[in-house]
């Protein structure tokens, strides 16, 4: 919409200061970790600026700041560019619209002067005639500029969205696991929401605004000096106010902006902190502190609002101040000189009619600012995370490799994470196609970083990790997903029903081959029992999925995948007992044709191996089938299993 | 946790009873809210009476070409344009304290109405759903009563006064200009509907969409792990795109609508120009007098433009009213009685207790029966589901009974105040919650007068000494938002802050699952001392933490089927020996290897 049909006389809208549709519960993630000990040193270690680096401060070197603004630019810029055509059309649109809805004004002011006269006179109403249909056209061009704009702005910014949806998320699919872990789940979230709906916000209402207005004061005050010099000479004499008063109000609100985005995200982290942890909080009866402190919070931000209220409060009539007092001299002097016959009734007319104009867009500037200002600080941590090069690119030609076998071989692997001693100093080792391996070791000897290498959820920093002979880095995603599937304890659970989230593992499964995978690892007989068997949505079991089924359901998923190597970390640790004795009995049928990594906390798990491993700071100290460790006698897997069978007389 | 489910809509539509209902908290704001409305009248009448003064001097000073009459008129103009700013300021000053003190109240109501409500509630309602109503319905709520209220009201004044003032002016001109407003009344109803249609249309894709970005962020390890980065990009893809859909219909539809609003007025001006020329050749009107009223056309562009807004704000706030009411119209089903023990001896009896969840319709729990006098420690067996964590929160009310009923000492827990009952009953959870505040505050949530002295008692009691070797200590920030701990360092912090409230029942949720065998060992044999002198309730897995308590009670079925010793159920129990007997108890790899 433009200028003129957005605000009351005094511009009521823009008194909004954007933040607080927006916040999402991340907000909170994003806060307070700038406080906590670990995230300070953190960013120590990451005092470069690339990627997701400045997104923890709030201080920022100037240096640095150009870079962010020069990168979101960069990135702008990309997002436009597929676009720019129309855009150029765009911005012809926008001047007809502008030149039409100008010439209205000025039209009434010729009919005035010029078509009036000579119906005085009892001539012809001709010229009459023409004036009010050149107005008619001008009216119909601009309401069909200004809907060609709306259509095609609207469509722009909306594929713009959609675009940079698909790459963030991409992106950030992309992303290696090691980047995720640090980097949280709350924050990738809070980047794909409330991040890019402050770009929707500042492509829907900030650009039109802003384009409009610019155009608008510009065209006015050119029309203004057309139209008579030294009238327009004395409206345009408003400009150094109108700027002085905008600079005010530029830093004042950045500031009071910035405070009210603190405040709220403050009684965000505390209301969804409190709202999940209700059960401790009534247990405990913490309620009135924490009433308290939430009140003390509330009042922060409100006093921060107010204070932004307030500046908008102030720069709203400080216009129309400056307005009116314009407004003011011109009559006084337009009149003066209309009775010098200067200039005409008809000018000074459309002079008190440009003015209002002239002065209107300057509100929407104050709008403008707030929606720009969020909507940048979006666009510098969308293009900090689009910065980011997964730690794990795929490779460029990959080697193809249509069925593997499952022999996997780790030579010279070494790993180790930037600011540590070595995990693993240079490991090797060979697992034949078929073979159950099981590593036994204490905390921080390395399993799970075998685990890791093993399913490329890193690179090693040494080393190459071998499928069939071939190196895990030239094998495409899909290729080595297919090969290759890890369970963990971690057992995500996606929205939709059981039956699709066993289907995550094949998607391409039948029914018949999902009920089988259940019934192999034995999560057939509970999901069964579900309202709606296989077909029960996920939500409607209202988080009352124990651990314990999540995890059945996770080896369910996995068994279909039918991976040539299957690697379990831990990935029975919240089964009781029974159930897990359950999966380790199908556990022996299913590794038996395929390969195995088995990391496990209890010693029956690791009986079902082929070899066990036993490891110790990242090498391996024994090595060999179970029976043959025991037999030896003086080993630590033996050790061991003299110490189980102890505990079981 | 899901941003996006949906709750159920209520059968009535949103209303402006969805609103009135909260006018208590403009109550103490009246004064304020006459001085708004009084001020943006005036400013209405300022804005109005410009052009008039313009028709006074061209019909006036200009048109008798008398010099010396400007400056009144003048300087009449300059007084109401700086009055004009200055009723701008005030109401903008007052109102902003009034509306903001409204939401803030809002809030804050809201917050303690949430504290009230029962834990059957809060595992209904994800706490995001919770939080866009303290966010964004709130200021949807702010919106309306600091400015559509009061726009909706000076807008129509507006309206009817400029069309009268035309009318005065010219009768047949101003009626023509009057008639616009039928077509302009039809058509926004129209849009209205069309609108709130469409836009919840596009608030609920935004919804899917939203629940696709959360589980691929926190999926995202699975999703490596198989591979399926396409499979979930094409499901975001297509709700992506199906929101792209809608907000192109949505921008369509507006397009349409505001190029409506923007072309009626200007058809106006040109019907206004021509009659009015015609009729001022005629000598009917003055050519001040058609400058007024072309200056007052060109203000009416807005008010009218306005009216869809604040229309859709209107409506925004009632559906955020409604949303605000559904909670707080939710009571709190768990109410104190007012029976307080002074000394509470911790005799806890189960006494045929039966339960089920509200929206369910099996039987959780039924016919328990228990009884643990003072000192005594039961120990609570059972699998996966079969309802151990719903027998411990009865104790201390996070849920009621659904049958049968629950004592301390003899009354029931529902006859005690809330206070006092969880002052008597602590709980260690399985899943430990911290917040994001010192250790200290953690530690000491049930009894924040703690002294140093109990605290490290409780500490050591937990093995939880490593909070002194945090990097400020017990000042050290942890919990979601600060240093994290692991799983079994927060289960011992937990543990610390039940053992801390020094409670007479304590209830332990297989609090010592995350733990190593070494730590669990050390912990259980502090935590006999605490359990001599407390009764415990203990939900355990492993037979080592059943050997804790005294007595165990075995869970099957929905009810305590067998009640005795670890050996005697050893012995007697099949059931109980596959859940807890030797051979089950297996040996933990890592632990012996450390």
């Amino acid at each position: 919409m433009t200028s003129t049909d957005q605000q009351t006389q005094d511009g009521e809208w823009p008194e909004e200061p954007a933040t607080h549709r927006r916040v999402g519960v991340d907000e909170a993630t994003r806060r307070g970790e700038a406080d906590s000990g670990s995230e300070a040193d953190w960013r120590e270690q990451h005092a470069d600026w690339r990627g997701v680096a400045a997104e923890q401060t709030d201080e920022i070197p100037a240096k640095a700041s150009l870079f962010l603004r020069r990168r979101s630019r960069r990135l702008l810029g990309e997002l436009v560019r597929p676009f720019r055509r129309t855009i150029a059309l765009l911005v012809l649109i926008v001047l007809a619209e502008n030149a039409a809805r100008l010439s209205i004004p000025y039209l009434v002011k010729v009919g005035i002067d010029n078509g009036i006269p000579p119906i005085v006179a009892g001539e012809s109403a001709a010229y009459l005639f023409t004036v009010v249909g050149l107005v008619m056209v001008a009216a119909l061009t601009q309401a069909a500029t200004r809907w060609t704009f709306l259509l095609l702005a609207g469509r722009i910014g909306q594929s713009i969205l959609l675009t940079l949806r698909r790459r963030v998320f991409n992106h950030f699919q992309r992303l290696s696991t090691q980047f995720h872990d640090r980097y949280t789940s709350g924050r990738t979230i809070s980047r794909l929401t409330s991040d890019v709906d402050a770009i929707d916000e500042l492509l829907e209402s900030g650009f039109d605004g802003l384009v409009t207005a610019v155009l608008t004061l510009l065209g006015t005050g050119v029309l203004l000096l057309v139209l008579d010099v030294k009238l327009g000479l004395v409206a345009v004499g408003a400009f150094p106010f109108l700027w002085l008063i905008t600079r005010w109000f530029r830093r004042g609100s950045a500031k009071a902006y910035r405070r009210t985005r603190e405040t709220v995200a403050a009684v965000i982290v505390h209301f969804v902190e409190s709202m999940n942890g209700m059960r401790a909080v009534q247990a405990f009866r913490r309620e009135p502190r924490n009433q308290q402190i939430f009140e003390r919070l509330d009042d922060d931000y409100r006093l921060a609002n107010l204070r932004a209220f307030r500046l908008v409060g102030m720069f709203t009539p400080g216009v129309k101040l400056v307005g009116n007092i314009t407004i003011a001299v011109v009559l006084v002097y337009g009149s003066y000189l209309a009775i010098e016959g200067e200039v005409t009734v008809g000018v000074l007319a459309a002079f008190l009619l440009y003015l209002r104009q002239f002065f209107e867009p300057m509100q929407e500037i104050s709008q403008f600012y707030n929606t720009f200002q969020s909507a940048g600080a979006a666009l510098e941590k969308l293009s900090g995370v689009l910065e980011e090069e997964p730690s794990v690119p795929e490779p460029a030609s990959p080697t193809p490799l249509p069925v593997a076998r499952g022999e996997v071989r780790l030579e010279g692997v070494a790993f180790g994470y930037v600011d540590g001693p070595p995990v693993l100093p240079g490991l090797e080792l060979a697992v034949p196609a078929g073979q159950t391996v099981a590593l036994v070791g204490a905390t921080g000897a390395g399993k799970t970083t075998i685990a890791k290498l093993m399913s490329r959820f890193y690179d090693p920093t040494g080393g190459r990790v071998l499928l069939d002979g071939i190196d895990l880095r030239d094998l495409d995603e899909d290729t080595l997903r297919r090969a290759v599937v890890m369970v963990t304890q971690e057992n995500y659970v996606f929205s939709g029903t059981i039956a699709d989230n066993i289907r995550f593992g094949r998607p391409a499964a039948s029914r018949e081959e999902i009920a089988a995978a259940a019934r192999a690892i034995g999560a057939h007989d509970f999901i069964a029992q579900l309202p709606d068997g296989y077909e029960t949505e996920v939500s409607n079991t209202g988080g009352r999925l124990s651990a314990g089924q999540r995890q059945l359901v996770a080896f369910a998923r996995a068994f279909l995948a039918d991976p040539a190597v299957l690697i379990l970390d831990e990935a029975t640790s919240s089964l009781d007992v029974p159930s897990e004795r359950l999966v380790q009995r199908a556990l022996r049928t299913i590794l038996a044709d395929r390969t195995a990594l088995i990391i496990a906390h209890r010693l029956s798990t690791v009986e079902i191996a082929d070899r066990v491993l036993v490891l110790e700071h990242g090498r391996v100290l024994e090595d060999g089938p179970p029976q043959v460790l025991i037999a030896r006698g003086d080993g630590r897997f033996a050790d061991l299993h003299r110490a189980w069978l102890d505990s079981l007389a | 946790m899901s941003l996006t489910t949906e709750r159920e809509h209520p059968a009535r539509r949103s209303g402006i009873h969805s609103l009135w209902r909260f006018r208590a908290y403009l109550r103490p704001h009246r004064g304020v809210m006459v001085l708004m409305l009084v001020t943006a009248l005036a400013g209405v009448g300022i804005s109005l009476s410009i052009p008039l003064v313009t028709a006074a001097l061209i019909d006036g000073p200009i048109a008798d070409g008398e010099a010396w009459a400007i400056v009144p008129l003048g300087l009449l103009a300059l007084a109401l344009g700086v009055l004009e700013a200055g009723l701008i300021f005030l109401r903008r000053w007052f109102q902003a304290n009034a509306v903001l003190g409204i939401e803030t109240a809002l809030r804050d109501d809201l917050y303690a109405r949430l504290q009230e409500l029962t834990m059957e509630f809060h595992t209904r309602w994800p706490s995001g759903q919770l939080l866009s109503r303290a966010t964004v319905d709130l200021s949807a709520i702010r919106r309306f009563f600091g400015f559509g209220l009061l726009f909706l009201v000076i807008n129509t004044v507006q309206l009817a006064v400029t069309i009268g003032l035309m009318i005065h002016l010219h009768l047949p001109l101003g009626i023509l200009v009057a008639g616009f407003a039928l077509p302009i009344i039809v058509l926004t109803r129209r849009f209205q509907r069309e609108y709130s249609l469409i836009s919840r249309r596009v608030q609920e894709e935004q919804g899917d969409l939203a629940t696709a970005i959360e589980e691929g962020a926190v999926g995202i390890r699975v999703i490596k792990a198989f591979g399926r980065r396409r499979h979930v990009y094409d499901s975001f893809d297509d709700k992506a795109r199906k929101l792209y859909g809608s907000s192109v219909d949505k921008v369509r539809l507006s397009a349409r609508f505001w190029t409506f609003l923007e072309v009626i007025p200007n058809l106006g001006l040109v019907l206004v120009l021509l009659f009015g020329a015609l009729a001022v050749g005629r000598g009917e009107l003055t050519a001040g007098a058609l400058v007024a009223f072309i200056t007052l056309l060109l203000q009416l562009i807005w008010p009218v433009a306005a009216l869809g807004f604040i229309l859709a704000m209107a409506q925004e706030a009632m559906t955020a009213g409604d949303r605000l009411g559904e909670i707080f119209d939710s009571v709190p089903d768990i109410v104190g009685g007012d029976v307080e023990l002074e000394r509470p001896r911790g005799r806890l009896r189960f006494e045929g207790v039966g339960f089920r969840f509200p929206d369910s319709a099996e039987e959780v729990l039924h016919d328990v029966h228990l009884d643990v006098v003072p000192g005594e420690t039961v120990a609570v067996v059972g699998a996966t589901g079969s309802g151990k964590t719903a027998l411990t929160a009865l104790v201390p009310r996070l849920y009621d009974v659904t049958s049968g009923r629950v004592t301390i000492d003899g009354v029931d827990v529902r006859e005690l105040t809330l206070a006092n009952l969880r002052a008597i009953v602590a709980t260690a959870f399985e899943e430990p919650t911290l917040f994001s505040m010192s250790a200290r505050e953690n530690l000491t949530l049930g009894s924040p007068d703690a002294t140093d002295e109990e605290i490290r008692s409780a500490v050591e009691i937990a093995q939880a000494a490593f909070v002194y070797d945090l990097p400020w200590g017990l000042d050290t920030r942890i919990g979601e938002q600060g240093l994290s701990l692991s799983g079994g360092q927060r289960q011992r912090l937990a543990l610390a802050r039940a053992v801390l409230a020094r409670p007479k029942i304590l209830v332990l949720d297989d609090t010592l699952s995350a733990l190593d065998v070494h730590t669990e060992a050390l912990v259980e044999e502090a935590l006999r001392r605490v359990l001599r002198d407390a009764t415990g309730i203990v939900v355990a897995h492993r037979a080592s933490t059943v050997l804790l308590a005294d007595k165990v009670a075995l869970l099957q079925d929905g009810t305590i089927s067998h009640v005795g010793t670890h050996h005697e159920l050893l012995r007697d129990v099949p059931v109980y020996r596959e859940l807890l007997g030797q051979d089950a108890e297996d040996l933990d790899v890592e632990e012996v290897l450390q």
